[in-house]
């Protein structure tokens, strides 16, 4: 197959050997789980369940809110032992609403989880449906609901269904384990997907620092004609969706759209495994593979986790640290999040833990830019890394918005090539950050003045209908007055009859 | 006889050059004024020290207020104003003064509602004997409920930071 070159990109050691071709173990189920509502992209999930109440394996515990959201649902059974605010994964350390469950060891499954006999004979909206209701979002860490993608042939013709297998990320396993052991699961769920997308052409891309990933794929897909096997070059940011695309058709995607726009859809292998579970199975999406890796961990190890487990537990199971981590990532080295502390639990986009040491992090102190330009080498969006740096840290957002700030991915290309150690993308996700900020500073302005207007109207409509009551009010006294003294004009000449009629008696 | 004819005469003729003047004289409003105005969050809550949106637009039109006046709007105002009217603005003071939001102490709410009928974007929820609660999505930071509030159970505070709203910090380096 004819494969196309993306520019940019850089090859970092890739490190896997640390955790490849581990096994994939069950981690054993832990005392207590703590499981975020919000684990997608998204609105946060609503939860279903009080505190005390016992859950089955694989109840919905919170449903999804609005169109673009996903359920949670019990990783094992248990009692709800807490409804509440709990640290989040995520490099803010700040809390989360978190459903916490206490399993009682059964791990007995709810008992309404069937699967489909034949999945192929529903049609589109109702697989999109199921994989919704399972829960299942994008599982390569973008976390965005599946079931939304799978729904995208109603609003574009779709030709391909590209699997991202190509992993990209140093040291990260928990995809490349996956394929070897589970390539028929794997298989079934991209046919599922394929057949909900109605394309016809399916790809799927594995990096070529995987063969036996790429021979257990193959081998399961030989007996299909519409999948094709691709071998992708070793480098970075190969699994950025835009760049498998690219290499994988040679079309590029529109600046800030989606791959859609050129008829493609990207799923991750693990995504591809959960909606067969889903749906050949019924199984809702409870547990993940988790790589716990990196120099500082004493046995990397690949992990299938329950959702919820404390990266504690994980770390804890693979013999603690062999040396103290000078930093602890969710996620890959390069685009991964610093984790605030221990006791934050997995999420469904989790793909890995690493802990670091001081040697693989090779904390440098940072220079003054030299404009070498490395980093516009590097950069896999043909943007100019050190202009927009410079942009951010005067302070002209604006100016680096123009420059392209919407353009880049995050995926530290440039950081990792820059001489000086600057910390290019930090600069850009605050930059970002602080411009979303200011977008919903605005929505929120124009949201209140409304509101502000529709009190003001509010309470004129109110004042104008008291002043109309109040004039009713009188017109009806008056009336009732005027009405009275007809009254009395007529009653007069009576009581001119009765006095008349006193003195005739008087007379009398 | 005089005196009043002489005095009503007086008074017609300037009170027509008056109107004639009103009229041939007029100053249009600055369309500038309508722009600025547009901007400001319009709940007219007072906070700038003027008495509603309108004035304050005007006020900064005429450059008599800084761009800096609406609190509300924070920076993000203070930065469209200036670019509006071209002036340069220096930013770094108004770091400090963050965007406040109202929020109801429930031990110490008695119900009254007070502040839901003084608040000017109804971010506030409630019912008689109830205890009531701020929507922060919906509240400008006028702080008008704390001043009726008569148990001093609304705070005015930083919004609360959830992962959702938080943002990098710009790092350190050089």
């Amino acid at each position: 197959m004819r494969l196309f070159r993306i520019q940019g990109g850089v090859h970092p050691e890739d490190r896997k050997g640390l955790a490849a071709g581990r096994p994939i173990e069950p981690l054993p189920m832990p005392q207590l789980l703590h499981i975020p509502l919000q684990q997608h992209i998204g609105a946060i999930a609503n939860p279903l369940v009080q505190r005390r109440q016992h859950v089955a394996k694989g109840e919905r515990i919170a449903h999804a809110q609005g169109p673009v959201s996903a359920p949670i649902h019990a990783p094992t059974s248990g009692r709800i032992v807490g409804l509440g605010l709990y640290p989040a994964n995520h490099p803010s350390g700040l809390s989360v609403r978190t459903i916490t469950l206490q399993p009682d060891g059964k791990d007995r499954w709810h008992r309404r989880i069937e699967g489909v006999g034949d999945p192929f004979a529903l049609d589109a909206a109702e697989v999109a449906k199921r994989v919704a209701d399972a829960g299942i979002v994008g599982m390569g860490g973008a976390t965005f609901p599946a079931a939304v993608k799978l729904g995208l042939g109603q609003r574009y013709t779709l030709t391909t269904l590209v699997i991202n297998g190509s992993e990209c990320e140093p040291y990260l396993t928990c995809d490349d384990q996956l394929m070897r052991e589970e390539p028929d699961a794997i298989l079934d769920g991209v046919r599922i997907m394929a057949h909900a997308l109605g394309v016809t052409r399916v790809i799927i891309g594995i990096e070529g620092n995987k063969p036996e990933a790429i021979g257990a794929i193959s081998r399961a897909a030989a007996q299909f004609d519409q999948i094709e096997v691709a071998t992708l070059p070793m480098r970075y940011p190969m699994g950025s969706e835009k760049h498998l695309v690219k290499t994988l058709t040679g079309r590029e995607t529109p600046a800030r759209g989606l791959t859609a726009d050129i008829g493609v859809v990207v799923h991750n292998p693990a995504t591809a495994f959960a909606v067969h579970e889903a749906l050949r199975f019924g199984r809702p999406l409870t547990s993940r593979v988790v790589s716990v890796t990196g120099g500082a961990i004493n046995k990397p190890r690949n992990l299938r986790v329950p959702i919820g487990t404390k990266v504690e537990d994980l770390i804890e199971h693979c013999g603690r640290f062999r040396e103290e981590p000078q930093r602890l990532i969710a996620g890959g080295p390069m685009m991964g999040q610093p984790l605030p502390e221990l006791r934050v639990p997995v999420m469904k986009g989790t793909n890995g833990i690493l802990a670091l040491t001081a040697a693989e992090v090779g904390g440098q102190t940072p220079g003054p830019c030299i404009r070498c330009g490395s980093c516009v080498t590097a950069c896999p969006c043909g943007l100019v890394p050190l202009t927009m740096a410079a942009q951010v840290r005067a302070g002209n957002l604006d100016a680096a918005a123009s420059a392209g700030l919407m353009d880049c991915i995050g995926c530290g290309s440039c950081a990792y090539v820059c001489p000086a150690h600057l910390p290019l993308v930090q600069f850009f996700s605050h930059a970002k950050g602080e411009l979303a900020a200011r977008g919903r500073a605005k929505q929120k302005q124009s949201a209140t003045k409304r509101l502000a207007e529709q009190r003001a109207q509010r309470l004129e409509a109110q004042k104008r209908a008291k002043r109309e009551a109040m004039a009713r009010r009188k017109r009806e006294a008056e009336a009732k007055q005027k009405a009275e003294a007809g009254a009395n004009t007529e009653r007069l000449p009576k009581a001119g009859d009765s006095a008349n009629a006193q003195a005739l008696a008087e007379a009398g | 006889m005089t005196a009043i004819l002489s005095l009503a005469v007086l008074g017609v003729s300037l009170g027509a050059l008056l109107g004639m003047a009103a009229r041939y004289l007029a100053v249009e409003e600055s369309p500038i004024v309508g722009e600025v105005e547009a901007l400001l969050p319009g709940s007219q809550c007072g906070q700038c020290g003027y008495p509603g949106c309108g004035p304050a637009a005007a006020a900064i039109a005429a450059r008599e207020a800084p761009v800096t006046i609406c609190p509300p709007g924070g920076r993000g105002l203070a930065q469209a104003l200036a670019q509006r009217l071209n002036v340069s603005v220096d930013l770094s003071g108004m770091a400090e003064q963050e965007p406040r939001v109202a929020h109801v102490h429930e031990r110490l709410c008695v119900g009254c509602t007070k502040c839901f009928k003084r608040c000017p974007t109804d971010a506030i929820v409630g019912a008689k004997d109830q205890i009531h609660a701020v929507f922060e999505d919906a509240c400008v930071g006028c702080g008008d409920c704390a001043d009726v509030c008569p148990t001093e159970c609304i705070e005015m505070r930083i919004p609360s930071q959830t992962p959702l709203n938080w943002v990098w910090p710009q790092p350190l380096a050089a």
